[in-house]
């Protein structure tokens, strides 16, 4: 049966090998014959989690993530403990040391890094180990616990991350500890000196002794007992310090030597290009022992977004290319909270913004260029990592919180979890997700439990961070807490959803480019992995055709959520909310009255007044719907759209008309803002308010557009929200007529409807875009806003059918009526 | 027993006509099967619902044509399937978003729990859903 097969030969059983060959396996199933070959006895662990098993918090058990099973129901053929020791490219074989030959249609090389030792005398002394696989792992232990010996000295060489999390492993079982690092601060490649200081102090506290700008020359030895074992090292100074294990944590290099000697070019490691092939196009190579654009990569969160685009290009797909990783470190050592990103020493060109609170332990430093993050160092408070992370990733413009960000996420007005300064503190019982009620506990127990990696797993199985999304920050934090700091967030380039491989702005630039108008032509051009998408790009998509081709596009109903498909709030029982248009939040008594009848008629159990100044009637069942929607229509009204992700309302205050404070007619502006643009659908909802006076009783400073009237004119405020995480407006410009406040919010809401994701609102947008590109596009360049302007009224030509009167007279009539009825 | 039904491709909601429908017995042994409409009844990539004695059914109906039944509840917190996003032989319950398998009633994973299944025919454009007495 598996004679037609491709072969896939992969060399590296590890996390980058294995992880390649399972995205592999989702994509493309059946199409490879797969044989695997590891050069430990193990299945795959996690290598990430050996710093855990050191210090007795885990189980080599728990670290496993792909068992003997696993290669036996997928079929695959694993050779475990068996090296390979020659690829023979001519004939396509790889050969073991043992004489096992297997021959491959495309090899994949994931041979990893091996640690390097110093050559300096003594090196080959037993008891001078490594810090790399399970084995040395085991080996610390069994010293750690030799009853023999009273006093059980170890010296770790190399003060950076791996020698730190095994000077630590080793203090908790007992050892006495010492650190010998050639900088003068430790982890000198992710700290600064402040903050390596800080770091090394509280190291000390736990028993660990430094020996910090000190060179080893000699690991020495002696018979004892008939036995040959280390005594001591020697410095270059010539000072001697006693040991019984040394253990060597210099650094990692590429393990190249197997593909050098097949040819394959090689640098400092193997040389891949953007598809992860090598020199050699049947062969690709994945994880550290490749070398990418000139850099290789010595963490997990990289090595993931590598093994997908090999196992993209394995299955044949062609669409993805790995571009490089910024990565974050996160020390795994209980209690000690301390995190970096990017490149955080200054040049001339950075600015840098620090906090130091020696109290609190607590050290932060900023780097910055052109206003945007380039680093990141945070010592004793890292809740905010993933954020500065974040940003420094997208390339957000910072100008606007430059005051308060060093003070983190919480200050900005986030929901209130700024308590949480440490997550490593925060107990167990701490509700972390608000929303779908998941404790930090649950979230740290799941994620051992089923081995996850990715937020978007973390979503997937807690639930925590998957409603509103507001301790985002948090639940990364707390993965990152747990699986130590190579844990993967989001990706640099984030596909729309499983469905694809392209980003948000991929597909957008095709519909334009490619002149794509259906949806069934937009995924057979871009070669969907599904055959009709998924919820989550379906209505994605669906707005963006119509926002690209307005009158042009057939819009798909069934490419709705249901509360657009059907003009109505779905509540929690099954139930709808209909909620009519009362322009400006001005009323009168016969249109109350009416409401009134109607809801009576129509037995609506709860009638509210909503937060954008309109009427919620609440509890109404489905098959009532378009009668009901009837009688509003006959009413005088249309759909109040308080369902979609488009114009919601207008909030007025009474302005000028009534109010001795007000300065001009806020509601009949109110009212003209709201008949130009009420039906336009949005990439997330949108909202807006005219306050008639600097009181600003309409709340415009929180609103997606807001207008705050003045004497001299109108003051446009854009990108508030007063919802999940409130956010202000930022002040746009000021304009002296009511013309041009139309003007200018047709052309805001233009470029926020064809440049936003979809479901970003207007605040995150603005945050990622920056304001003063909004500025550029909205205010500065006059006759680009003029064409959006034009571009805003032309698509409203499309968008302005009330959709309830239509289904009042029989519009989608199934949608409200059941099939049959069965006794 | 006969069995009583309405169904309805008109095109008014209030215009709904009423059809008795009777049992139809199968080829297929025992089971109660009972007509309750046509395939064109049900959108594509869509959805309608049965009322019975025992609650909702939900039927739906691929982009392939392929027409399934469950119960029209959530096994989450009794989400309105006939209400959720049909792609592919799956639906995305409109609540919280849980996607329920067409084929089996049963969550995608990591979600646990299971929407129950009926059994239904389609022949020559006609349905017919088997309801249990």
């Amino acid at each position: 049966m598996s004679n037609k097969k491709t072969r896939l030969v992969v060399i590296g059983n590890g996390m980058a090998g294995i992880r390649t060959i399972e995205e592999l396996l989702k994509m493309s199933p059946d199409e490879y014959e797969i044989t695997v070959f590891g050069a430990e006895p193990q299945p795959n662990y996690n290598r990430i989690l050996l710093s855990p098993i050191l210090s007795g918090e885990m189980k080599f058990q728990d670290t496993v993530l792909n068992d003997w099973s696993w290669y036996e129901e997928n079929n695959i053929t694993l050779h475990a403990g068996k090296t390979v020791t020659k690829i023979d490219r001519q004939r396509c074989v790889v050969e073991t040391e043992d004489g096992v030959s297997v021959p491959y249609d495309r090899l994949l090389i994931a041979t990893g890094s091996n640690p390097i030792m110093l050559p300096v005398p003594g090196i080959d002394l037993p008891g001078v180990l490594a810090y790399r696989s399970i084995d040395d792992v085991e080996k610390m232990l069994a010293a750690a616990r030799d009853k023999t010996k009273p006093k059980k000295r170890a010296v770790v060489i190399g003060g950076g991350l791996l020698g730190l999390e095994a000077a630590n492993g080793l203090s908790l079982q007992g050892m006495e500890v010492s650190v010998v690092h050639l900088c003068d601060w430790p982890m000198e490649r992710q700290l600064d000196q402040v903050g390596g200081g800080l770091l090394k102090r509280e190291l000390e506290k736990r028993g660990l002794k430094f020996y910090l700008s000190r060179q080893t020359e000699a690991i020495l030895g002696d018979d004892i007992g008939g036995e040959h074992r280390i005594t001591g090292l020697r410095f270059k100074d010539g000072e001697e310090i006693p040991a019984d294990l040394v253990i060597m944590a210099a650094g990692i290099r590429p393990n190249i030597e197997l593909a050098k000697s097949a040819g394959i070019h090689c640098e400092r490691g193997i040389v891949v290009n953007d598809t992860m092939q090598t020199y050699d196009p049947k062969v690709y190579s994945v994880g550290e022992c490749v070398q990418h654009r000139k850099q290789t990569y010595g963490l997990v969160a990289p090595l993931f977004e590598q093994a997908k685009v090999a196992a993209n290009h394995l299955a044949e797909y062609g669409r993805m290319r790995y571009e490089g990783s910024s990565v974050s470190t996160k020390l795994k050592v209980t209690g000690i909270d301390l995190f970096s990103a990017g490149d955080f020493n200054p040049g001339p060109e950075d600015e840098e913004l620090l906090l130091q609170d020696a109290a609190r332990g607590v050290y932060k430093k900023l780097v910055l260029r052109d206003n945007k993050l380039r680093g990141a160092v945070m010592y004793g408070d890292t809740v905010d990592g993933p954020w500065y992370f974040q940003m420094l990733r997208d390339g957000t413009d910072i100008t606007e919180m430059r005051e308060h960000i060093l003070f983190g996420q919480a200050h900005l007005g986030d929901s209130g979890r700024g308590g949480a300064a440490s997550v490593a503190n925060m107990p167990d019982s701490t509700e972390v997700c608000g929303c779908n009620g998941v404790c930090k506990g649950t979230i740290v127990k799941t994620i051992l439990d089923k081995k996850l990696f990715t937020l978007e797993e973390v979503r997937a199985h807690t639930k925590a961070s998957s409603s509103c999304g507001s301790c985002t920050g948090l639940v990364e934090s707390i993965l990152a807490n747990t699986v130590g700091g190579d844990y993967s967030t989001k990706q640099s380039k984030k596909a729309m959803c499983p469905c694809t491989e392209l980003t948000h702005e991929e597909v957008r630039e095709a519909i334009a480019k490619q002149k794509l108008k259906s949806m069934p032509e937009l995924m057979a051009t871009l070669s969907w992995k599904t055959q009709d998408g998924c919820h989550s790009c379906r209505p994605a998509l669906n707005y963006y055709l119509l926002s690209a081709w307005p009158g042009v596009y057939q819009d798909d109903n069934r490419s709705r959520f249901i509360n657009e498909r059907v003009h109505a709030n779905i509540q929690k029982d099954g139930t709808y909310s209909v909620v009519p248009r009362i322009w400006g939040g001005v009323t009168s008594p016969s249109e109350l009255r009416s409401i009134a009848d109607i809801a009576e008629k129509y037995k609506v159990p709860t009638v509210k007044i909503t937060g954008g100044q309109r009427i919620d009637l609440l509890g109404v069942t489905k098959e009532d719907l378009p009668g009901m929607w009837g009688d509003l229509v006959n009413a005088g009204f249309v759909s109040g759209r308080a369902y979609g992700k488009s114009l919601r309302t207008v909030k007025t205050c009474v302005g000028s008309e009534w109010c001795r404070f007000g300065t001009q007619d806020s509601t009949g502006l109110g009212i003209k803002v709201e008949k130009m643009t009420w039906g336009s659908w949005t990439p997330h909802k949108f909202k807006i308010a005219v306050s008639g006076c600097p009181r600003n009783c309409a709340e415009a400073t929180i609103q997606d557009f807001g207008v705050g009237c003045v004497e001299s004119g109108y003051e446009i405020h854009v990108g508030g929200n007063g919802g999940i995480k409130v956010r202000v407006t930022d002040f746009l410009c000021k304009v002296a007529t009511e013309e041009e406040v139309l003007e200018y919010c047709g052309a805001f809401m233009q470029l926020y409807r064809e440049e936003a994701h979809y479901l970003d609102r207007t605040a995150p947008w603005i945050e990622r875009v920056g304001l003063a590109y909004v500025k550029q596009r909205v205010v500065e360049d006059a006759a680009g806003r003029a064409d959006l302007y034009a571009r805003f009224l032309e698509s409203q030509k499309y968008s302005q059918d009330d959709p309830w009167k239509e289904r009042a007279e029989g519009k989608d009539a199934h949608e409200y009526a059941a099939l049959a009825e069965i006794a | 027993m006969n069995t009583v039904a309405a169904y309805g491709n008109t095109p008014f909601v209030d215009e709904i006509r009423a059809y008795v429908i009777r049992p139809y017995e199968s080829e297929m042994g025992k089971m109660n099967w009972t007509q309750i409409g046509n395939l064109e009844d049900i959108p594509r990539q869509g959805s309608r619902v049965v009322n019975t004695a025992k609650g909702e059914i939900a039927l739906f109906r691929s982009v392939d044509d392929q027409v399934f039944a469950l119960d029209n509840r959530c096994p989450h917190k009794g989400g309105p399937l006939s209400q959720g996003i049909v792609h592919g032989k799956r639906v995305t319950c409109p609540l919280h978003s849980w996607v329920i398998s067409l084929e089996s009633g049963e969550a995608v994973a990591p979600d646990v729990g299971c929407a129950h299944r009926h059994e239904v025919r389609v022949a020559h454009g006609v349905l017919f859903l088997e309801v249990k007495a």
